[in-house]
């Protein structure tokens, strides 16, 4: 894919829908996200978050509707996870984007291996590969932690922080984030925050869904609100105050529960 | 002490060794109970000529339990496979026959091991159900079509395949075992430095993972059956070339020996993790119990008895020094025998903080 250099989104969405079986999922939606930009995607549990991630990776085309990456518009009957990656787009899950039980050389390259003609997997490249993205890219210098080790060893920024250097290595344009601060203590989600702020740092884009208010008002640039498959608000940082924002997000969820009273 | 606790570790790490042990412990007790057997070279010899088919199922089916994954079909596999192969050499009684028999033998376990990874991949069916269903059906049709008959196909002695297959070497080692190793060899391959086993590595521990890490799930599900039918299919070809007659009970026998060898081996029912080396072992363990205990003139009623006890003590072995355990079982020991000691109190909780 060449890229259109003149083009200003990373990514862009278009009247997207997206149902399964008779349950609409997503209806209508419409975003774009910069191409040096954090977009705080919000929305509550069943917004339809993770399955318009699920649509811009490549894991399930949607119903209807159009996707633009970097301006080239997306055929959905060749799209996949690794056609995505192949376009730039990297998502990280919260909790399966690593196989737990292996070694973290496999992890780092699972999908897309160094491979010999016949399939054989080069692992001397590969584990050095690994390492050297462990020691410069994530900084996991000296944790008794190596390329050898199960991600099961690993905590859960640790994990966070594993997947993201892998998208970083991959050269990714843009990074997804699906909820990568749940159940993680305060440093932790620290140590997210700063591999967040490197992807901003290295000009790429990043979209970044949470529950978690306060994490997405200090990372992102721009928020966009779901709500029961639906765009209901795209707000930018400077626009609103956090505590305009939580007031929004909180009134919007009292004028659901009021509807559903009616 | 630290010296001893790195070979420890060092010596856990190698796969499959502790099996190899067992195996080895298991023969040094049969040349005590029975020196007479067991110090010949023919008792081993005798092993090398039965264990392979048996064998030879277990490797495929270490993939299938690696991937999440069970295979219950590959008994009927063995008996179409024998089928196909001895009914060719009767109708042709030809040379020519044998090696076509031979490649339709392989091509009829590559379709029944298709239908059961469609059947499970595309819609969805589960293994176990899909793969007993296809063990009744498959079953059920070689004997229709052997009309519940044996074929005698001693005719092929003699001719190339059979000795390139299941004959001796130097007049004494079954080539079969050869076959069997350089299988286990070229499967341990596929499993640890392919991208097809690293495939089946990510799906047995989480397909979600596999899935948006880009690993086409269902396609490789597809294909490890399809593998797993020609593989259980040349064991029905090694069984039915040796014993030179097709009978359609053939393989019936092999679903729990086969399972046995797998789980000993140390591979894990919980998917994500298999050992080839460990299945290897476990598989000439559990094909020389029953000799072994006839042999050390315990009583014939015995030996199932025996088998049940070896199994259960080398699964807990295997749970015992699993991952990371090796080291802190033998700081557990040093903490029991002097417990005052300050080093070895203050080396238990990092190494749990470790794992």
């Amino acid at each position: 894919m060449t890229e259109n250099l003149a083009e200003q989104y990373a990514l862009r969405m278009v009247n997207i829908e997206k149902y399964f079986g008779r349950v609409c999922a997503l209806r209508n939606i419409s975003l774009e996200v910069g191409r040096n930009e954090i977009v705080g995607l919000i929305g509550d549990n069943g917004a339809g978050k993770s399955t318009v991630v699920k649509i811009l990776s490549g894991v399930f085309p949607p119903t209807s509707g159009e996707l633009y990456v970097a301006g080239r518009k997306v055929d959905f009957n060749a799209y996949s996870v690794k056609r995505a990656h192949e376009y730039g787009i990297e998502t990280v899950y919260q909790d399966k984007s690593l196989g737990e039980k292996q070694v973290l050389w496999r992890n780092f390259f699972i999908g897309r291996q160094v491979t010999n003609q016949l399939g054989f997997i080069d692992v001397r490249k590969e584990r050095e590969i690994a390492n050297e993205i462990m020691l410069n890219m994530i900084g996991f210098r000296g944790r008794g932690i190596t390329v050898d080790s199960k991600v099961s060893k690993l905590s859960g920024g640790e994990r966070q922080g594993i997947a993201i250097g892998r998208a970083m290595y991959f050269e990714a344009e843009l990074i997804v984030l699906d909820e990568p601060t749940v159940a993680l203590s305060l440093k932790e989600v620290g140590k997210v925050l700063n591999f967040v702020r490197q992807i901003k740092a290295g000009g790429k884009a990043c979209i970044y869904i949470s529950h978690n208010i306060q994490d997405v008002y200090e990372i992102a640039d721009r928020f966009i609100i779901l709500d029961r498959g639906e765009v209901v608000g795209n707000l930018l940082k400077g626009d609103i105050t956090r505590e305009d924002l939580d007031t929004f997000l909180l009134d919007y969820a009292h004028g659901l529960q009021d509807k559903e009273e009616a | 002490m630290r010296r001893a606790r790195t070979i420890v570790t060092f010596l856990g790490r190698i796969e499959g060794l502790p099996i190899a042990l067992v195996l080895v412990a298991l023969y040094i007790v049969f040349i005590l109970t029975a020196p007479r057997v067991f110090l010949g070279y023919r008792i081993y010899m005798s092993f090398l000529q039965t264990v392979p088919p048996v064998l030879v199922c277990a490797l495929g089916l270490t993939f299938v339990i690696t991937a999440g994954e069970i295979d219950l079909s590959f008994p009927a596999i063995v008996a179409a496979s024998g089928f196909v192969f001895a009914w060719m050499f009767k109708t042709f009684d030809a040379p020519w026959a044998i090696w076509i028999g031979f490649v339709l033998a392989l091509a009829v376990g590559a379709l029944i091991g298709y239908i059961n990874g469609w059947l499970i991949a595309k819609i969805g069916v589960p293994s176990i159900m899909a793969t007993l269903a296809a063990q009744f059906f498959w079953y059920g049709v070689t004997i229709l079509l052997a009309g519940g008959l044996q074929l005698d196909i001693s005719g092929i002695r003699g001719s190339i395949p059979h000795s390139l297959f299941v004959g001796r070497l130097f007049d004494v080692v079954p080539v079969q075992a050869l076959w069997g190793l350089a299988l286990a060899a070229f499967l341990w391959f596929i499993l640890n430095r392919h991208a097809f086993g690293e495939a089946i590595l990510f799906i047995g521990d989480n397909p979600e993972v596999a899935r948006v890490m880009g690993v086409n799930v269902e396609a490789t599900r597809i294909k490890l059956f399809t593998m797993n039918g020609v593989i259980a299919a040349f064991a029905g070809l090694l069984l039915t070339m040796e014993i030179n007659v097709f009978f359609p009970t053939q393989g019936q026998g092999f679903l729990l020996p086969a399972l046995a060898s797998v789980f000993i081996g140390g591979t894990s029912i919980a998917g994500g993790q298999g050992t080839i080396v460990g299945t290897f072992f476990g598989a000439y363990i559990i094909g020389s119990l029953e000799a072994g205990v006839v042999a050390s003139r315990i009583s014939g009623y015995w030996v199932q008895l025996v088998q049940g006890v070896v199994m259960a003590a080398v699964v807990i072995l295997n749970i015992v020094i699993g991952e990371g355990r090796v080291a802190r079982l033998s700081d557990r020991i040093r903490h029991w025998i002097m417990p005052a000691r300050l080093s070895s109190a203050a080396e238990l909780p990092r190494t749990d903080a470790q794992r």
